[in-house]
């Protein structure tokens, strides 16, 4: 009896594993296919849908958009994020929960709804597509991630340390910026890189602000799996696996896996 | 905790404030939007008018959001079955290669986007995809299943999707059981799976029930897997929404439907939260 409800326990994770990879899995082999038709098994091996995906020039079009974008909306979150953080924890003033509320709540609205939300919002204030509405979408769209990146960091730095600064003459401004800014430098690392991760990936409520001029990667793929079933999208699937394998590689060995993780654990 | 710091270090919130403006500006613009005229193949609206609100109780919508609400009952439903082992033995195996196995696989698909997730599973559910293709070549069908654009084949790409927040939610939980409360019912002679049914079971009981509601109101606010897979025939609350806004410029009932799923997700969370403070008086955890 034991032994029989051992084994269908380890087919049950084997099998939850191998359906969770599968599809990245398939995505990969198809990507190296020789027919222009989306076929399982493959029957020949070609590197032309690569080649395609690198030289389409919506999606270098939407690669360069979407750095664009993401560079911006990353690097502002993390400004704005990080000194949120910082006054609402260390501060008391009125509103503070209202505000904290708000800016934490993109966590559970739609993204669709906040998405549309933004364009009928540019729409009444005659405010066209542009890249700064996309910027702003995201900023709003990533700030929580930053902020709770930095909460757990600012927890963690031990006032005695402000206060030893501050009694040896530091100015409150050096304080900040000798003091608490090295010490939260790995929590900001992680906020930003999340946050830029997030914001490059965003798809949804990004479908909704942008526009033919300003349209981002995940934008010009779901225009393309629309248009044409080749399997340049595929290849491009692919590079994009890859590259966020490395990322995440990357991420464990100089930040830790597990404190990403606890980002993203209160989804 | 309150800071020695001089006051006019808490102007560093204006930023912040000004983005908490833009977000609230945002949506009251969509709750005024709701109560706009819509007129047919104009992005315009009219005057001020109650008729959108009235369209909601139409055969059509009610069904999408029935479905909606189905769809993501399945998927929550499917993610406890399927999360709760692989959370179980990411915290308590013994071999390390099981656990950063997990840890991987689960995490890869939370980073690597909508699109990509949602387009692999075009390539797997598809006609010519890997299950019918490899099905076919192994001889057991003739003629392809029909896995794409129905509800099979959405709930399979929507558990995939949020199984790795489930994992991680549920982990957590079980994480914070002592292993002492296991280790004794054992020992008092009960069996594996009744240490799990009265023992683990009910301790995790919070991180089920946050975990399975969290998955729950995500699911409703999905766009991309119902949108590729269901391909306009199996729809939920986002597909609609976009249909409206953007093939008919209807954007004041886009905006009533928007709303009507904010505020069914805001439903859902606070019942969650009255539900977790009910479990914390019975005192389980």
């Amino acid at each position: 009896m034991d032994r029989l409800l051992r084994v269908l326990y380890g087919v049950l994770i084997g099998a939850t594993l191998i359906y969770v990879t599968l599809p990245s899995l398939v995505v990969v082999v198809t990507a190296f296919s020789d027919k222009a038709l989306l076929m399982f098994p493959p029957t020949g091996f070609s590197l032309k849908w690569f080649e395609r995906a690198w030289t389409y020039d919506d999606f270098r079009k939407g690669m360069v958009n979407g750095l664009i974008i993401t560079a911006w909306a990353s690097c502002i979150a993390l400004a704005v994020g990080t000194m949120a953080a910082f006054v609402i924890e260390r501060f008391e003033f009125t509103g503070k929960r209202t505000l904290e509320a708000v800016l934490l709540s993109p966590l559970v609205i739609p993204h669709f709804t906040l998405g549309i939300a933004m364009l009928i919002l540019a729409s009444e204030i005659s405010l066209a597509r542009t890249f700064s509405l996309v910027v702003a979408c995201h900023v709003i769209l990533v700030l929580p991630f930053v902020m709770r990146s930095v909460y757990v960091s600012l927890k963690n730095i031990d006032p005695a340390l402000e206060r030893a600064a501050a009694s040896l003459g530091a100015s409150p401004f050096r304080v900040f910026m000798k003091i608490d800014l090295p010490l939260l430098a790995p929590g900001l690392a992680g906020g930003w890189l999340f946050a830029a991760i997030l914001s490059f990936n965003e798809f949804t409520a990004t479908l909704f602000v942008t526009g033919q001029r300003t349209q981002t990667l995940p934008v010009a793929m779901y225009t393309y799996v629309r248009e044409y079933a080749d399997p340049t999208m595929a290849a491009l699937s692919s590079m994009l696996i890859a590259v966020t394998v490395l990322f995440l590689v990357a991420a464990n060995r100089w930040l830790g896996l597990e404190r990403i993780l606890s980002i993203e654990a209160r989804h | 905790m309150q800071d020695r710091r001089p006051a006019y270090f808490a102007w560093f919130i204006l930023p912040s404030v000004f983005l908490a403006v833009a977000l609230v500006a945002s949506l009251a613009s969509l709750f005024q939007y709701s109560f706009r005229e819509y007129i047919p193949g104009s992005i315009k609206v009219g005057d001020f008018t109650l008729a959108n609100f009235g369209r909601m109780g139409s055969w059509v919508y009610l069904r999408v959001f029935i479905d909606s609400l189905l769809l993501s009952a399945c998927t929550a439903a499917a993610n406890l079955i399927l999360g709760y082992p692989l959370a179980y033995s990411l915290v308590r195996s013994k071999s390390s290669l099981l656990k950063s196995t997990i840890l991987i696989t689960t995490i890869v698909p939370m980073f690597t986007g909508d699109i990509v997730r949602t387009y692999s599973w075009l390539v797997v559910l598809g006609k010519n995809g890997f299950i019918n293709g490899t099905l076919k070549a192994a001889g057991i069908i003739d003629t392809p299943l029909e896995l794409l654009y129905t509800p099979l084949g959405v709930t399979v790409a929507l558990v995939q999707y949020s199984l790795p927040v489930m994992v991680i939610i549920l982990a957590a939980a079980i994480s914070h059981i002592d292993v002492a409360y296991e280790k004794a019912a054992a020992s008092l002679g009960a069996g594996p799976l009744r240490v799990f049914w009265n023992v683990t079971l009910p301790l995790t009981m919070p991180g089920i029930l946050s975990g399975t509601v969290t998955i729950f109101a995500w699911t409703l606010s999905a766009f991309a897997t119902p949108q590729l897979v269901g391909g306009g025939k199996v729809n939920m609350i986002s597909n609609m929404v976009y249909q409206l806004g953007f093939s008919n410029f209807d954007f004041p009932f886009a905006a009533v439907l928007s709303m009507a799923a904010l505020a069914l997700i805001f439903a859902i969370l606070g019942l969650m939260s009255l539900g977790m403070r009910r479990l914390e008086r019975v005192g389980l955890h």
